[in-house]
């Protein structure tokens, strides 16, 4: 069956105006051209069914819609052409330079003491170690005393203190904590009974001259576990995993005897050193010796056990104390620890 | 402690290779810093002992001297211009080629050998100079008489000095023997002891001496001993040369030895001379308050009266385990020596030394707390020495007084708290063995005890934990394997304040500011900038007595000097924006207890915002940064907060604002005023932002107050509000935020604040956007007309505010 004359010029003539069409309203116009609601031919011819002999009737209808189909899958496949077309374009003629630099969104940094601090917190908390933490501003009897210095002990000299101004009659009590062990003794005071797990983070302070290693304000993480049957070998498994999360899953410990007050026996650790993985003897961070010291440590005085009320018979503990800015320095193998509170934020921002 | 490693070997066998020993040291002993090899550069070939045969004039000089010595393969002749060269004496030669020390440039230099005066010489005798020993060039190096011929200097003379810490409580490490001992223990080899025989005289001490001892309870023990008829002079080379590679200087005969026994034993010794002092008496007590003696060292020391003082007949001689008296002193005139060694309590050595401002050998070794058996046994070593070294007659016996005499220890140590303490089991037999090579007497008592008896030099050892470090320590801490903790957890420990701490942290930096921590001490100027004195609390900051540094003299009662402060000194590296903050303490003093440390954050900003292209100048960071910062950091932690015009030190008026939560100040927001910004060399418009963490945790929601998005559209509405310009435009959006009707809710935001040309005089123009909802149905125009009627006919009636184009 052939389509009818009239259909095929209407048909050719659509199609024509169609691929001449070259942008969206070109279309718009061709729409209304042949499918306007009123005027449009296509369906001014639509509407033109029902004045057909009856016997053309069906025939014609359908070849009408057939031709109404087909011009509509026309403009739909032109409108995508089109589209296609403007896309194409889009990534060829107006292509943007990728390697612009993107528009600036501020973002701050942690400090790399308190990033250091985190890790280390993480990974304790992570073996069950509670956070607790106590005054930079101390009593005497705190720092010293209750940790076994009484006046007069020649492991005073052990920490060099800066004394705060403020006389309790008569005499000088108060000072800026040397370290972090006297927060063990108030954790133990207002733990009734044992378990005690906790690391204690916070600044501490020493009179002392400043060098690339040493700093007069310094932050420290004390460690503290009491319970029945903790072991100095628990204290050794609780460090090596910290030095593993902290310098790389293949690192090694050693202990070696130290003497604290507080602790006995008393211990220091070194993890093996990861710079020149002990056959550099010119080494600037191990010296050559293949062990970089690293905190120190021990199993808590059975006197210290007794003045918490526990039973040093049979409760046992382990204490450490580490500092944070040494372990930052060494991960990132920072060389000058004055780095840290100089504030300069061009050495701040790289962490 | 400078330890000679030939002096150790005088009384233990040691070839391990020198790290080896260090680290052995190290790991169970005390920690060995480095050590120092004398004679490394010294020619085994060219370099050896050789024996003085012959010593003539110079032809030519007469200075100079032409000496003959036997090197081991003949004779050779040398010019030597010494003075104190003399036939018969070992000496250290060096032939052509050996590297040496130039006498008067002190520049390392090969050996070169040329005619002097005319005369040719075959090598040269060395002084101490020449081998980088001293710098003594005053005359040749006098080797011990035995000293082999031909021998290399080095095998001779050459040592390693270890320059080694050790630990607070253990005195005895402060002596060759108690290293020995120490070294004996770890590689398993027996310890000699040192030579302690002497002969003694007719005269007895006691006939010559009385001792009494006035305060028992600070000196627990004085002995005596008399040896008469010395000839002062120097002491043997031998002596000299381990006095100086211990770090003291050779003085003579009779001050040498007890330096040498000192550091031998490590329990000091002081030597009188007998004829000076009065009344043949020696009486130790407490100082008179403001009693005065002067000191070897020349000066002048007045005394408290807890300070013990050793006294003669008449007055004092010495102060006590510190430093003798300038009264009594061994001097080339001496002929008869008065040897006191005692004991006394360390803390009040400790205490007087530190008094004194005065550390001593002696001082650092009696502090720490020496055996109470040690003067007898440091009298005999002593004795010996004196008998051989200087011609001397030892009076027979020792004046001994000994009020402080204890009983030995007993010390009883559970085969099973070894195990509870280091987590692992030690067999009995290393038990035994450790402890009796340290000087414990051990007893096994089955089926699982040791009963332990510590040595006297070491007082440390009070409790079975002590003995169990000892073991643990030389049984050797890497047997240890690593296990982990058991049992119960903890309940975990509440802190608010932390916590939220940390978040501000968090949001802060990600609100754009670089963390920063500053020194918590600052100084009354820095901090004065930015507190009144007004501010009594916080303009009366705790001091320190002994500061690192003048800048660092009080503890910070604000973190806004420190922030500015930062700000100044990353400006001068920074263009652009630049964003700080800080999240620290200050300390508030509180009368006569700790001060409060208060959580605060403090963030400073400034310069001109990023824009995306690198070049200067550009939109300046303006106070709505900093007040949009503190609102977003509210938000992120849930609370509502609310900003009023404030007046503060330090701050631009107008341009400050107080940042609340519920009706609670909790911080500050502004711009720093230029004049104070100034003090900071800051010279642009900077702005401070500062919350309270503390204060914050009061407000912080249980949970977030939440309500589902309504499934109905929301209407939009602009409307423009004509307000005296005095109205806070936060007041009029509070209105319309809280307006409700029904179940018809308003969310407002103001899009523009308009001032100037067709708003009259004293007023100003403000632009809302309004957006209607219900949760119930959806709005008809109706609806939102008559909310909003409702709404501005409030602003009216509260503020005054009409609609404008109405």
């Amino acid at each position: 069956m052939s389509v009818e004359p009239s259909l095929e010029g209407l048909r050719e003539e659509a199609l024509a105006a169609l691929a001449s069409a070259s942008n969206e309203a070109g279309l718009e116009q061709w729409r209304i051209t042949f499918f306007g609601r009123q005027e449009g031919r296509m369906t001014a011819l639509l509407r033109s069914i029902k004045d057909r002999r009856v016997d053309e009737r069906a025939t014609f209808g359908a070849n009408a819609n057939r031709l109404k189909q087909e011009l509509e899958g026309a403009l739909e496949a032109k409108q995508q052409d089109l589209k296609d077309a403007a896309l194409k374009a889009l990534s060829t003629d107006s292509a943007i330079d990728v390697t612009l630099p993107g528009r600036p969104q501020v973002l701050g940094r942690l400090h790399p003491v308190t990033q250091t601090m985190r890790d280390c917190l993480k990974a304790f908390g992570d073996m069950g170690f509670r956070v607790a933490e106590g005054p930079e501003v101390e009593w005497d009897r705190y720092n010293f005393d209750g940790v076994r210095i009484p006046e007069d002990h020649p492991a005073r000299d052990m920490w060099d203190t800066i004394w705060v101004n403020t006389l309790i009659e008569g005499k000088r009590h108060m000072l800026l904590r040397t370290h972090t062990s006297p927060n063990q003794v108030r954790v133990l005071e207002r733990t009734p009974a044992p378990p005690v797990r906790v690391v204690v983070p916070g600044k501490c302070y020493r009179q002392e001259a400043t060098d690339a290693t040493h700093e007069w304000m310094l932050t420290q993480i004390e460690g503290l576990a009491v319970d029945e049957g903790v072991r100095m070998t628990d204290l050794k498994g609780v460090l090596y995993e910290w030095s593993r999360q902290m310098f790389g899953s293949d690192r090694k410990i050693i202990f070696h005897h130290s003497y604290f007050p507080f602790v006995e026996p008393g211990v220091e650790m070194a993890i093996d050193c990861f710079i020149c993985r002990g056959d550099g003897r010119a080494c600037h961070t191990c010296h050559g010796t293949g062990w970089i010291e690293i905190l120190g440590a021990g199993m808590v005085h059975p006197e210290i056990i007794e003045t918490a009320g526990y039973d040093s018979s049979r409760v046992t503990g382990f204490a450490f104390g580490l500092g944070v800015e040494r372990v930052a320095l060494l991960r990132w193998g920072i060389e000058d620890i004055r780095n840290f509170y100089a504030n300069d934020v061009r050495f701040l921002q790289q962490f | 402690m400078k330890l000679s490693l030939n002096w150790l070997r005088e009384f233990v066998d040691v070839d391990l290779p020198v790290p080896e020993l260090a680290r052995l040291l190290i790991d169970a002993t005390a920690e060995v810093e480095s050590w120092e090899t004398i004679g490394a550069q010294w020619d085994a070939q060219r370099i050896r002992v050789a024996e003085v045969v012959a010593v003539e004039p110079h032809p030519n000089a007469d200075r100079l001297r032409l000496v003959t010595v036997e090197a081991g393969h003949g004779r050779q002749q040398v010019v030597c211009g010494a003075p104190n060269v003399a036939v018969g004496q070992k000496i250290a030669f060096a032939t052509e080629g050996a590297e040496l020390v130039d006498g008067h440039t002190g520049e390392r230099a090969k050996l070169k050998l040329r005619p002097i005066r005319g005369v040719e010489s075959a090598g040269m005798v060395l002084s101490e100079k020449e081998l980088g020993l001293s710098e003594n060039h005053e005359g040749i190096l006098v080797l011990r008489p035995e000293a082999p011929i031909g021998r290399p200097l080095v095998e001779e003379l050459g040592d390693i000095v270890f320059d080694i810490s050790t630990w607070a409580n253990r005195a005895d490490l402060l002596g060759v023997l108690g290293f020995a001992r120490e070294t004996a223990a770890i590689t398993g080899k027996a310890m000699r002891q040192p030579a302690l025989s002497h002969t003694q005289s007719a005269h007895k001490v006691a006939d010559a001496i009385t001792v009494e001892i006035e305060d028992p309870d600070l000196c627990r023990r004085f002995t005596a001993s008399l040896i008469e008829n010395v000839s002062i002079g120097p002491s043997p080379q031998w002596m000299q040369e381990r006095l100086q590679k211990s770090g003291m200087r050779p003085i003579n005969n009779v001050v040498d030895i007890t330096n040498y026994v000192m550091l031998e034993t490590g329990q000091p010794l002081h030597a009188f001379d007998y004829d000076l002092v009065r009344g043949k008496r020696i009486v130790a007590r407490r100082a008179k308050q403001g009693e005065k003696l002067t000191t070897l060292d020349g000066v002048e020391r007045e005394f408290d009266n807890e300070m013990l003082l050793i006294c003669d007949g008449e007055g004092p001689v010495g102060i006590a385990g510190v430093m003798g008296g300038g009264n009594s002193e061994v001097s080339a005139n001496t002929r008869n020596v008065l040897l006191e060694i005692a004991n006394f309590r360390p803390g009040s050595i400790r205490r007087t030394s530190a008094y004194l401002k005065l550390r001593t050998e002696a001082s650092l070794r009696f502090e720490k707390g020496l055996g109470m058996e040690m003067p007898e046994f440091a009298q005999h070593r002593a004795l010996h020495l004196f008998e051989a070294l200087t011609g001397g007659a030892v009076a027979a016996g020792l004046v001994d007084m000994y009020p402080g005499r204890e009983p030995r220890k007993t010390v009883v140590v559970e085969a099973a708290r070894i195990e509870q303490v280091l987590g692992i089991a030690v067999p009995t037999e290393d038990v035994r063995r450790i402890l009796t090579d340290l000087g414990f007497v051990c007893h096994f008592v089955p089926p699982g005890k040791y009963s332990v008896q510590p040595p006297d030099w070491r007082p440390d050892i009070e409790i079975a934990d002590d003995v169990i470090e000892d073991i643990g320590r030389i049984y050797g801490y890497d047997k240890l394997p690593t296990t982990m903790l058991r049992g119960v957890l903890p309940a975990p420990e509440v802190a608010p304040v932390r916590e939220l701490r940390e978040r501000v942290r968090d949001l802060a930096a990600a609100l754009g500011f670089q963390e920063t921590i500053s020194y918590t001490l600052t100084d009354m100027a820095r901090l004065k900038r930015m507190v009144p004195e007004s501010d009594t609390l916080r303009s009366n900051p705790l001091g320190v007595v002994n500061p690192v540094a003048a800048q660092h003299a009080y503890l910070r009662t604000s973190l806004r000097p420190s922030l500015l402060e930062t700000y100044a000194l990353n400006r001068r590296n920074i263009d652009g924006a630049l964003r700080v903050f800080e999240v620290g303490f200050e300390y508030l003093p509180i009368e006569a207890d700790l001060p409060h440390e208060g959580t605060v954050l403090c963030a400073v900003l400034g310069g001109t915002r990023e824009t995306r292209w690198a070049q200067a100048g550009g939109e300046r960071l303006d106070f709505f940064d900093a007040k949009g910062a503190v609102e977003s950091l509210l938000r992120g932690i849930g609370v509502k907060a609310a900003f009023a015009p404030r007046t503060e030190f330090g701050f631009l008026e107008g341009h400050t604002a107080e940042v609340r939560a519920g009706k609670e100040a909790v911080g500050v927001v502004g711009q720093v005023h230029p004049d104070h910004a100034a003090m900071f060399d800051i010279d642009e418009p900077v702005f401070l932002l500062e919350l309270r963490v503390e204060d914050l945790v009061r407000h912080l929601p249980e949970r977030p107050e939440y309500s589902a998005p309504s499934k109905f559209p929301e209407v939009r509405q602009d409307i423009a509000l004509l307000v005296d310009a005095a109205v806070p435009a936060g007041r009029v959006l509070e209105i319309a935020r809280s307006h409700r009707s029904g179940s018809i809710s308003i969310s407002a935001g103001l899009f523009d604040e308009y001032r100037g040309k067709g708003v009259p005089e004293g007023k100003k123009s403000l632009a809302l956007r309004l957006h209607f909802q219900a949760n119930d149905r959806t709005l008809t125009d109706g609806d939102v007309a008559k909310v909003q009627q409702g709404l501005v006919v409030r602003l009216s009636k509260e503020l005054g505010a009409e609609l404008r184009g109405s």
